[in-house]
């Protein structure tokens, strides 16, 4: 038995609200205090922390929120280079090589996003309440490899990620034959999970496939309900080894397996790559890592007892579906309908805690966390004998995922 | 100038040394590929070494501008004050570019009418002297 093997122990989140919502205190502090919750829940003391993770170019770097919380040392500090939301699960991943390999004894991944403190993602930084610059004339200057493959996107007006993943979601409805009605009904069965979920932004909004039909339309095919919240919060996960997870009050979860990455010549994924593979462009692009975590787990779909799936734009969801197996390539419309995804009697209960679609948007941070919940039977839409979770992060993007088992 | 499709809005590019030579192509109105002295292959968007033979020589070849509606969305939200909506974002899959595609917008179409696989032509507008961005329309074809 691996003594260093990696678990997770400990999960810890804010309070979530609505974009711009929590402006009384600042994503730095909700950073800290998510992280104490986490150190908190997981019974373990500040001081033998001695790790810090996270993702997405989070704003709260590692070596302040280390000294501000007093570390005796801080030993490994890791920013995942996947892009935004295909981190939160890499983030994990990186911090449970650290403990396997002796780099750090317990590692936090946090993430912390107040979007209305700064400025909005997947709004290229435009206001729309400013007038277009009257001189668009001249070509500026690209300050990162992802700065120039967005010169072209933005002169054609693709600045919202709505926009941009209504791409390969409308090229999958031609396909084929996906319907905005089957996307629907993942946002339906995400809202009915939250209506169990106290910390849920929309816990207290139903919502029917009518209201999501009659929602209003963002980029075709998205409308208004296809599209996850704009939320602020803070949410941290602790990683330890399994000798020292051992001592702990509450059940530890299992790393079984981890993956991450991108196909060949992925780049960003369609946000900007107009010349992803055809064989990939209408799929997530997650099926061969996919193929990689089942194969070093030794499990496959059948085994998934409940799932968290990276949800920033319902179609992701559905071709995530898709590239993990769950369904056949083209498939997901009619998997989705059956009722699959839901908790009542569902084969494969998905986003109990309400997704990005209902809970928040803390980038796939929160689904990591409900994963540890739903197998030690604290989700609040709980799976009788859960014994293994996948965890995704966002489709569309380079991605990666875990594989939880409970001890 | 040319026609103005979008007069009120639309960010400017940003390129590094890399990518500038496509904008400048642009600005004389020619719609070029990236394409590999070593093996042929093109790509687009630039980049200093061919994914398929990591050469990193290549030239510029320009493209007639005719191609097919990969993929789009029409877009009902605003991203500047007086933005012309709806409006369309396509992916277009270019005829005589080695397989290459671009982003792009649709012009000169209601959106409901477009469809994929729409066979497409190339139309250049002008946002400045020294800026022009290649937007595509529905190809007239005989018959």
């Amino acid at each position: 038995m691996n003594r260093r093997r990696a678990h997770l122990v400990g999960v810890g989140e804010s309070e979530y609200a609505r974009w711009g919502r929590i402006g009384d205190v600042t994503e730095h502090a909700l950073a800290c205090r998510a992280i104490k919750l986490a150190v908190a829940d997981a019974g373990l003391s500040m001081d033998e922390v001695d790790g810090l993770a996270s993702f997405a170019e989070d704003r709260n770097e590692a070596v302040f929120i280390a000294a501000e919380l007093g570390l005796p040392a801080l030993r490994f500090g890791n920013m995942v280079w996947m892009p935004g939301g295909g981190g939160g699960c890499a983030a994990v991943a990186n911090a449970a090589m650290a403990v396997e390999t002796g780099q750090a004894e317990v590692v936090v991944v946090y993430r912390s996003l107040c979007q209305g403190q700064f400025f909005r993602f997947g709004a290229g930084g435009a206001g729309t309440d400013q007038p277009a610059d009257p001189k668009p004339a001249t070509v500026g200057q690209a300050d990162s490899l992802l700065m120039a493959s967005l010169g072209f996107a933005f002169p054609y007006g693709l600045l919202m990620a709505a926009a941009a993943y209504a791409l390969p979601t409308r090229r999958h409805m031609h396909l084929y034959g996906t319907t905005s009605r089957q996307l629907g009904m993942l946002s339906v069965t995400f809202r009915e999970h939250a209506s169990r979920n106290p910390r849920a932004v929309m816990g207290g909004r139903p919502m029917t496939i009518e209201d999501h039909q009659a929602s209003p339309m963002i980029a075709d095919p998205h409308r208004l309900l296809d599209c996850c919240l704009e939320s602020d919060g803070a949410c941290a996960v602790v990683v330890t080894t399994e000798e020292r997870a051992r001592d702990l009050a509450k059940r530890p979860v299992q790393i079984l397996a981890s993956e991450q990455g991108a196909p060949k010549g992925y780049a960003f994924g369609p946000f900007t790559n107009a010349n992803v593979l055809d064989d990939l462009y209408a799929t997530g692009a997650c099926e061969e890592m996919a193929g990689r975590l089942w194969g070093k787990a030794g499990l496959g779909p059948a085994d998934v007892d409940v799932a968290q799936l990276y949800d920033h734009f319902t179609g992701c969801v559905l071709m995530l579906l898709e590239d993990y197996g769950f369904c056949g390539r083209g498939e997901g419309g009619p998997f989705i309908e059956s009722g699959a995804l839901s908790w009542h009697g569902g084969s494969l209960p998905t986003n109990t805690h309400g997704g990005s679609l209902s809970e928040a948007y803390i980038h796939g941070l929160n689904h990591v966390v409900e994963g540890v919940r739903s197998l030690r039977g604290e989700s609040t839409s709980p799976v009788k004998n859960a014994e293994v979770c996948l965890v995704t992060s966002a489709a569309c993007v380079p991605s990666s995922a875990l594989l939880l088992g409970r001890r | 100038m040319s026609e103005r499709f979008f007069p009120n809005s639309m960010p400017a590019p940003l390129a590094d040394t890399i990518t500038l030579p496509w904008w400048e192509a642009a600005a004389e109105h020619r719609l070029v590929v990236q394409r590999c002295t070593g093996c042929a292959h093109t790509r687009l968007p630039p980049a200093p070494v061919c994914p398929q033979c990591r050469s990193e020589d290549s030239d510029w070849q320009e493209v007639s501008g005719l191609g097919e509606v990969y993929t789009y969305t029409v877009v009902h939200r605003p991203i500047a004050a007086d933005q012309e909506l709806p409006f369309v974002i396509a992916v277009i899959a270019l005829e005589d570019a080695g397989g290459v595609r671009m982003i792009s917008n649709l012009v000169s179409v209601a959106p409901e009418e477009v469809r994929i696989g729409m066979p497409v032509e190339l139309v250049w507008e002008d946002m400045s002297e020294e800026l022009a961005i290649p937007r595509f329309r529905p190809r007239k074809t005989d018959g």
